[in-house]
């Protein structure tokens, strides 16, 4: 059962890694702000969410794997909002130039 | 302490070159946010050396510091371009560096070469621990062992503030600091400032609370606070108060003064000042903190608000027009 839980986190975690890479990678090569935007958030979301799935296993209690899902629902909170800040000031600035 | 994992590698190799980075980056703002990068890898540094505490004091330290930076370089981007024109001679560049060397060679030294064995005082402050009713020896040591030192930099910040106020126009002293607030009700901002204040105050005691056993503080508590408050007021929700407010300047004070009269309490029923009467530690430093944390939150969103930057009152609008002094009224 160890074992079974052990590649379960191995494999999320990886997923997750793979999710953060491919947003990095979009950061640097994709052409305006709305799409590196878009890039970042899904490694936020689905990055994250990849790790502390696959780190739920590991922790002992509920509390630390309450807390655990509490870090990624504010992450996906504030990387939400400020996305859409971003976007906004982005779209502004260009209409007015 | 034995070796270096990849992890540690991976930090030391990326602290430096985000701070080669940010010293050689020529725009300021973008130099703001290589700092703010380098604190919070700064923070994970410290998180690796076990010193959680610092790791908290550092990412607020390195948040607040990154806000004041950034405000700085939006307000000083008009003259930019005409600074950056005005380079010193090649001597003068060449004696900052030395001296920059210097200091750096200076503290290299006194890291890398220290006495053997290192002159450490962790076992006594671990002894005393249970004298102090608290679980946790930093929080010991700040509010014990060395409290005096924590009092200094409480009036420390409180100097900061009147410093900032000292910069305000005399027209505008007693107004509000800042921008006059825009509400603008469908931004994603305002729903992040409606939705995260809640659950920022609470982890803000918690980390107060929690304080006494485990890494957290009053700085660490009140730093959650102020952000909390920053970012309703960026979103237009609330309003700076009048300079002038009597609440507001009791909450600047509310740690000093708490924190002297329990000082000076310590000279009539403790063996002197700042000494803590036997039995009454934890109660005494639990007030002590809770009106230090009001007192950080409060100085904090202070600091980042800025000096009063609107007229004090209708009647003095006029004045202050007259002066042409209209910075803040949109």
């Amino acid at each position: 059962m160890n074992l079974v839980l052990d590649i379960f986190t191995i494999v999320a975690v990886t997923a997750g890694a793979f999710f953060f890479l491919a947003g990095s990678v979009g950061l640097l090569r994709f052409p305006d702000v709305f799409s590196r935007v878009h890039a970042l958030t899904k490694a936020d979301n689905l990055g994250l969410g990849l790790i502390v799935l696959g780190l739920l296993p590991q922790v002992g209690g509920l509390l630390g794997a309450a807390k655990l899902v509490a870090i990624w629902l504010l992450v996906q909170l504030a990387g939400t909002a400020v996305a859409q800040v971003l976007a906004r000031f982005a779209r502004r600035t260009s209409d007015s130039t | 302490m034995s070796g270096l994992g990849f992890v540690e590698v991976g930090l030391v190799v990326l602290v430096l070159a985000v701070a080669i980075w940010t010293n050689l980056a020529r725009a300021s703002f973008a130099a703001a946010v290589g700092f703010i990068a380098f604190g919070l890898l700064l923070a994970l540094v410290w998180v690796r050396l076990d010193a959680v505490d610092v790791a908290l004091t550092e990412a607020a330290v390195g948040a607040i510091t990154g806000v004041l930076l950034l405000s700085a370089a939006a307000r000083m981007r008009p003259s930019e371009g005409a600074a950056l024109l005005e380079r010193p001679g090649a001597a003068m560049r060449g004696l900052i560096a030395v001296l920059c060397a210097a200091v750096s060679v200076g503290v290299a030294f006194v890291v890398l070469l220290p006495a053997d064995p290192a002159p450490t005082l962790a076992p006594a402050a671990a002894a005393n621990l249970h004298a102090t009713g608290m679980g946790n020896p930093v929080t010991a040591v700040l509010m014990a062992y060395r409290a005096i030192d924590t009092l200094l930099e409480k009036i420390v910040l409180l100097v900061a503030v009147v410093a900032v106020w000292s910069m305000a126009p005399d027209s505008m002293w007693g107004g509000r600091p800042g921008l006059t607030p825009v509400r603008q009700d469908n931004e994603a901002l305002a729903f992040l400032a409606r939705l995260l204040p809640p659950i920022g105050v609470v982890v803000g005691i918690y980390l107060l609370w929690n304080g006494a056993d485990e890494p957290g503080g009053a700085f660490q508590g009140g730093a959650i606070l102020a952000a909390m408050w920053i970012l309703a007021r960026m979103a237009g929700l609330v309003d700076a108060p009048a300079v002038s407010r009597v609440s507001l300047r009791a909450g600047l004070v509310a740690g000093p003064v708490v924190f002297l009269a329990a000082g000076f309490a310590g000279i009539a029923l403790a063996e002197g000042f700042l000494a803590y009467p036997a039995g009454w530690e934890k109660p005494v430093i639990i007030v002590i903190e809770t009106a230090m944390t009001l007192t950080v939150a409060v100085t904090l969103a202070m600091l980042l608000e800025g000096p009063p930057a609107r007229a004090p009152s209708p009647s003095l609008r006029s004045t202050a027009a007259a002066h042409g002094a209209t910075r803040g009224d949109r």
